[in-house]
């Protein structure tokens, strides 16, 4: 089996790249790559994303054909996709920030700025966080309702349908935190950087 | 609910570390690599790396370490010392940093800030602020500690939240090195003068001092370098006892 790590210069993939590759050991083959070839013959995919949701979303149309062929991976064939951070925010319909950027639309919703109630929260939200798991999602076999994740993000993502959320967190308000649409799962929180229990949501996605 | 971080931080000098634990069982006491993977076995919310390397020919080392300890470490990497610039702020992240602390390099130049940020993301970019007390204010220094800027540490503070900073480290060189607690007098007030987290620094000599540090000093982390040094106190003991003391830690 191979998982292919989408290398298309959405800022720092490197603790992405060490986690996978310390799961995996020998038994999965880690790609990181932006070839579209490698992309559509991989089994599973992985789409990190740093910056602001336009810097990502700017970065995947820069290079031809990438949308499409995401599409046709996830969309089509309905192949197992793994959004991180922006990469799970650029699902949406739209993003708000900087400005008005479309997304990939493959779950109905939109991603704005957390509330701060004033300056009552500080942005970024970063740190470890609980998750309140909603829906048994598969890559949270093992994983016990109310792990600690390690977050850091300003901006939410608010799906149109609620039933693809699979985890919220508590900060300012319910934020969703993890989604699975069928073969889609996306979690707000870094599981690359969130010790023993991220890597175990990994070996869950890994081994789907 | 959010938690807040307890942040073990290695001075690191030509590669070793300069003062580390001293437990027995440590085949190398002064290797980053290892040190570092007790503290984040240890429970440490993230590692710090502040790399002292004085001379130019050995700056590369710290390349080295950072790569071997992301392959070794799953919680979040932060190094500083000696970033001059969004190149090198680059080197760090690929080699496996997940955040650069950038301190005398801002003072001089905020656009290195804006730029790193706007290429990387505020995610990644901590602004280190090491000041110091001047009458009623606060004034920010450079050059660990040498050369004083005269500029005024809060409003600096809110400059670099506006030039794309995503977290402060705040360290007050009066108290840092005497082990008498945190300035959290300069901590509160520049957490509240800004909206960005702030990570307290500097004097911490028990774990009196972290709780001081979030309760008096309004600080989302504390670092702390020397009480987990020797073996003081355990980042275990740490989270043990701030827990007991009604602060939400990650257990």
């Amino acid at each position: 089996m191979n998982v292919t790590i989408v290398d298309y210069n959405s800022g720092n993939i490197s603790s992405v790249i060490n986690s996978f590759k310390e799961v995996a050991k020998d038994r999965v083959t880690i790609e990181v790559t932006s070839d579209l070839n490698k992309i559509k013959s991989s089994d599973k995919v992985v789409l990190p994303g740093q910056g602001s949701f336009k810097s990502c979303v700017d970065a995947l149309n820069k290079i031809k054909g990438l949308t499409e062929t995401l599409n046709e991976f996830a969309i089509t064939h309905k192949k197992p996709l793994l959004g991180i951070c922006v990469g799970l925010q650029m699902f949406a319909d739209v993003g708000y920030e900087e400005t008005e950027t479309k997304g990939l639309r493959w779950i109905s919703g939109k991603v704005s700025k957390i509330d701060n109630q004033n300056g009552k929260y500080k942005l970024p939200h970063i740190g470890w966080n609980q998750i309140n798991i909603v829906k048994d999602s598969k890559i949270f076999k093992d994983v016990e309702n109310n792990s600690h994740m390690y977050f850091v993000h300003s901006y939410e993502f608010i799906p149109e349908d609620k039933s693809v959320i699979s985890a919220t967190t508590d900060y300012s308000s319910n934020i969703v935190c993890s989604v699975e649409k069928e073969n889609i799962f996306g979690t707000q929180f870094h599981p690359e950087k969130s010790d023993r229990i991220g890597l175990k949501i990994i070996d869950n996605f890994i081994n789907l | 609910m959010l938690k807040n971080r307890i942040i073990p931080c290695l001075d690191v000098k030509n590669g070793r570390v300069v003062k580390g634990i001293n437990f027995v069982d440590l085949k190398d006491a002064g290797d980053p690599v290892e040190q570092a993977k007790i503290y984040s076995d240890g429970g440490a919310d993230e590692i710090c790396f502040l790399d002292i390397t004085a001379s130019n020919e050995n700056r590369d080392i710290i390349y080295d370490v950072v790569e071997k300890t992301s392959r070794k470490c799953f919680v979040p990497l932060t190094v500083g010392g000696g970033i001059r610039s969004v190149d090198d702020i680059n080197k760090l992240l690929n080699f496996g940093a997940d955040k650069v602390s950038i301190n005398t390099a801002a003072v001089e130049n905020s656009k290195v800030v804006e730029d790193s940020s706007k290429k990387f993301g505020s995610q990644c970019i901590v602004v280190a602020i090491d000041a110091k007390k001047n009458g009623e204010k606060w004034e920010v220094f450079t050059h660990g500690g040498r050369n004083n800027s005269g500029i005024d540490a809060l409003e600096y503070a809110r400059q670099m939240e506006e030039n794309g900073a995503g977290e402060l480290l705040v360290t007050s060189m009066d108290r840092d090195g005497t082990q008498v607690g945190y300035d959290n007098d300069l901590m509160s007030k520049i957490s509240s003068k800004v909206n960005i987290p702030v990570i307290a620094s500097g004097g911490v000599g028990n774990l009196d001092h972290l709780v001081d540090g979030i309760k008096l000093g309004k600080a989302s982390a504390v670092l702390a370098a020397s009480i987990f040094h020797y073996g003081k106190h355990s980042v275990k003991e740490a989270k043990e006892y701030l827990d007991s003391k009604g602060i939400p830690v990650r257990i």
